[in-house]
């Protein structure tokens, strides 16, 4: 039955509009990609003569880098915008400079933009495949793909399992994005935080809400631990960050006493090491947080690749 | 010029009436009423099937100038109202400078007689520059013409000021109108907050936002023994918190647009700017509520909020594009649609909200169709099905979020003091 699920997309906006079987395909397209990292010759011709452009509006490290080797390694031709060198910062619309980019004949935008949605409207403007890297608190697909890939790989599964999400939900596109995803797929997903972090019925999505870790650690299978944005506390939304470690930070002791033994812990990155998370849980045991970034660049793989697979299916 | 209106099917709640007619005008004025009128005029309108009521009034119209005349000017917005059928409208002070003083008043006044299309009345700023700090020169710009008070965009955050504001405007028999929105709820926000905003992952306006300054200002009301007008209520909230005032016999009056009462939030899903307006579109539940107190009385009148936007403005992403959404060409045929076609409403009941409670509440010698009156008067068609496409906007801006809506009612005819601005559909300006 998975042979017969074919890509019919021309963008990769977010999890919410993808099927449960077509995030199947994009995992276990990732499988077969991972493979390639792996080889001593990191490359397959597979987009050959497509030109990718990674428009960056928004500051990213290791996601830019990531898409960027995605696509080298299916041996695409890549350029590089960032907000700081493009000309959003002379007044031109983010429309603008990819209807301008596109112009040039890119077959490929990969957006990162700060604004919920932006990728949504240039989605519609331009002909190119759209690939969301993240936009504002709304979505961030392949996080959340390599993430549910990381589970799959490490659990045999998705459906059955019991995932906690600690932190800021409010402002996480990696949230919203892992809830789509985990729920599609068949997971039990409880969000946790103080109220101020939980954003407004979000229980209408399918989760739990939990404001006490202990409880929504307990029959966890899987956390994943959110980066805490110190300018939230800035906000208001949590009166020191002093007081949210004490109630909701990772850190051994309280594994010890709640957690199961077999709990896999993700994080997104990049990682407040001694915030959100303590240094010796981020580098132990449990922790998977390396081989997310690992598989990051496997799913990113299959979704370029797939979403390429759509324009020559057209063509 | 004399104009006959024949077989007409005359609605006029002032006058009791409702019924089919035929009304003469004479020197801009209503002559008379009667069956079977035979004067010699000008013009004969035939009106079969046809429904006549006083001229609608929109209290709620950005116009723009001064300012933002690439968005709107009083020309093109006065050409939109006659199109959408009405014949007197508001003006809110939020150009560029405020209407915070005579001198923009006379301006606006000016270029609205030099046009000499549709009636336009200028509502002042209540206070300098809209800045919610210092009063505006109240009596002053009641001298040159304005009709109310109001910040709109803004409420006056400041309790102590806005008190001040509804004392010494009622000593000039101002009412206040208030665009009730606590600030701090609200900050960075750009739609409705609910499960739309969280899966959008876009900041949230509550609905206590409102409903908040609702209960604030009408308590200073009742303190100052002023008249308050609640500008676009959009929330459930802010309907029961009136309802309850009114019966207390406190002077306050309520307004809702077309559009907080024909979408919701869901409508944003797409991130279309179109659908980002302040006060947000909300949830069923407050159209449900809204529509509830348009009929018990609790809502007396129905306004535009006519806020023209460029595409260059509103093509960006959501959080970044202004707020605001034409409304004076889709006013009628939307009300209609979610009002009179329901059932919910009579079109007698519309004449009461869109022209006889509005002239009320402004104080004008209008929106009725009595013997002697200014002949303003608008004709509908209620069964003429029509598409409102973006070819077809007069204003001149285009952000609507019924583009391509088909709608089943439609106005014919639009007459300002006994001159034809729209005739079967085509404007005459």
């Amino acid at each position: 039955m998975k042979k017969d699920v074919k890509w019919t997309k021309k963008d990769l906006l977010g999890l919410e509009d993808l099927s449960a079987e077509e995030i199947t395909l994009i995992l276990d397209t990732a499988k077969s990609f991972k493979e390639v990292s792996e080889r001593s010759v990191k490359k397959v011709p597979a987009l050959r003569g497509k030109t990718i452009a990674h428009l960056f509006l928004e500051p990213s490290t290791r996601t830019r880098i990531s898409f960027e080797l995605a696509a080298k390694r299916l041996s695409a031709d890549t350029i590089g915008v960032s907000g700081s060198n493009s000309s959003i910062l002379k007044g031109e619309t983010t429309k603008d400079t990819a209807k301008n980019i596109e112009a040039m004949k890119v077959d490929m935008i990969v957006l990162r933009h700060s604004l919920s949605g932006a990728p949504h409207i240039l989605s519609k403007a331009v002909n190119a495949s759209v690939l969301n890297a993240g936009d504002g608190w709304h979505e961030h697909p392949t996080q959340a793909l390599l993430d549910l890939f990381t589970i799959r790989e490490k659990k045999g599964k998705i459906a059955g399992l019991n995932v906690t999400i600690i932190g800021d939900i409010a402002h996480s596109r990696v949230a919203r994005s892992n809830i789509w995803g985990l729920s599609k797929l068949g997971a039990h997903v409880t969000v946790c935080g103080p109220k101020t972090l939980i954003p407004v019925e979000i229980e209408k999505m399918g989760v739990n809400i939990s404001y006490d870790l202990a409880t929504a650690l307990k029959d966890a299978d899987v956390i994943n631990v959110l980066r805490i944005q110190l300018e939230r506390q800035k906000k208001g939304l949590f009166p020191t960050i002093r007081e949210y470690i004490q109630k909701y930070g990772i850190t051994q002791d309280i594994l010890n006493k709640y957690a199961k033994k077999d709990l896999l812990i993700l994080h997104p990155g990049p990682v407040n090491r001694g915030i959100e998370i303590t240094q010796e849980v981020a580098d132990g045991q449990s922790s998977v947080i390396l081989e997310q970034v690992t598989n990051g660049v496997a799913v990113r793989m299959a979704a370029m690749f797939l979403l390429s697979q759509y324009k020559t299916g057209k063509a | 010029m004399n104009i006959l209106i024949k077989n007409g099917h005359i609605i006029d709640p002032a006058n009791k009436r409702d019924g089919v007619a035929d009304l003469l005008i004479t020197n801009g004025k209503i002559a008379k009423i009667g069956n079977g009128i035979k004067e010699k005029t000008d013009i004969i309108i035939d009106a079969k099937g046809k429904l006549v009521l006083p001229g609608l009034i929109d209290l709620h119209v950005h116009l723009r100038e001064p300012g933002r005349e690439d968005e709107e000017t009083i020309l093109s917005g006065s050409r939109a109202a006659a199109k959408g059928g009405f014949t007197s409208i508001a003006c809110m002070p939020n150009t560029t400078p405020a209407c915070d003083s005579q001198a923009t008043a006379k301006l606006i006044l000016e270029q609205a007689k030099k046009n000499n299309l549709v009636n336009i009345y200028p509502i002042g700023a209540i206070t300098k520059k809209r800045e919610g700090k210092e009063l505006s020169e109240i009596a002053e710009l009641k001298d040159s013409g304005c009709v109310a008070l109001s910040d709109d965009g803004d409420a006056v955050m400041d309790a102590a000021l806005m008190r001040k504001a509804l004392e010494y405007a009622s000593s000039f028999g101002l009412p206040i109108i208030d665009h009730c929105e606590d600030k701090s709820l609200t900050e960075g926000a750009s739609m409705n907050e609910g499960f739309m905003s969280t899966t959008l992952g876009l900041k949230g306006m509550p609905n206590e936002a409102e409903s908040i300054i609702i209960e604030r200002d009408i308590a200073l009301a009742a303190l100052a023994g002023a008249r308050l007008h609640v500008a676009h209520v959009s929330t459930k909230e802010g309907v029961e918190i009136i309802r309850a005032a009114k019966k207390k016999g406190i002077s306050v009056t309520g307004e809702v647009t077309p559009h907080h009462i024909s979408l919701t939030d869901a409508c944003c899903k797409t991130y279309d700017t179109n659908t980002k307006v302040n006060p947000p579109l909300r949830t069923q539940e407050d159209i449900e509520e809204l529509k509830n107190g348009l009929k018990d009385g609790t809502i007396d009148i129905i306004a535009t909020d006519h806020a023209p936007h460029l595409d260059s403005e509103k093509d960006m992403e959501f959080d970044s594009a202004p707020f605001g959404m034409i409304g004076l060409e889709t006013a009628l045929a939307a009300v209609a649609l979610s009002l009179v076609e329901t059932k919910l409403l009579k079109w007698s009941d519309i004449a009461v909200k869109m022209a006889l409670n509005p002239a009320k509440i402004i104080g004008i010698d209008r929106g009725t169709l009595g013997e002697g009156k200014q002949a303003d008067i608008t004709i509908i068609d209620p069964l003429k099905s029509w598409t409102y496409l973006e070819k077809d906007i007069v204003s001149k801006s285009k952000n609507s979020p019924f583009l391509n809506w088909q709608f089943r009612s439609a106005v014919t005819h639009t007459i300002v003091g006994g001159r034809v601005l729209l005739s079967d559909g085509v404007l005459q300006c």
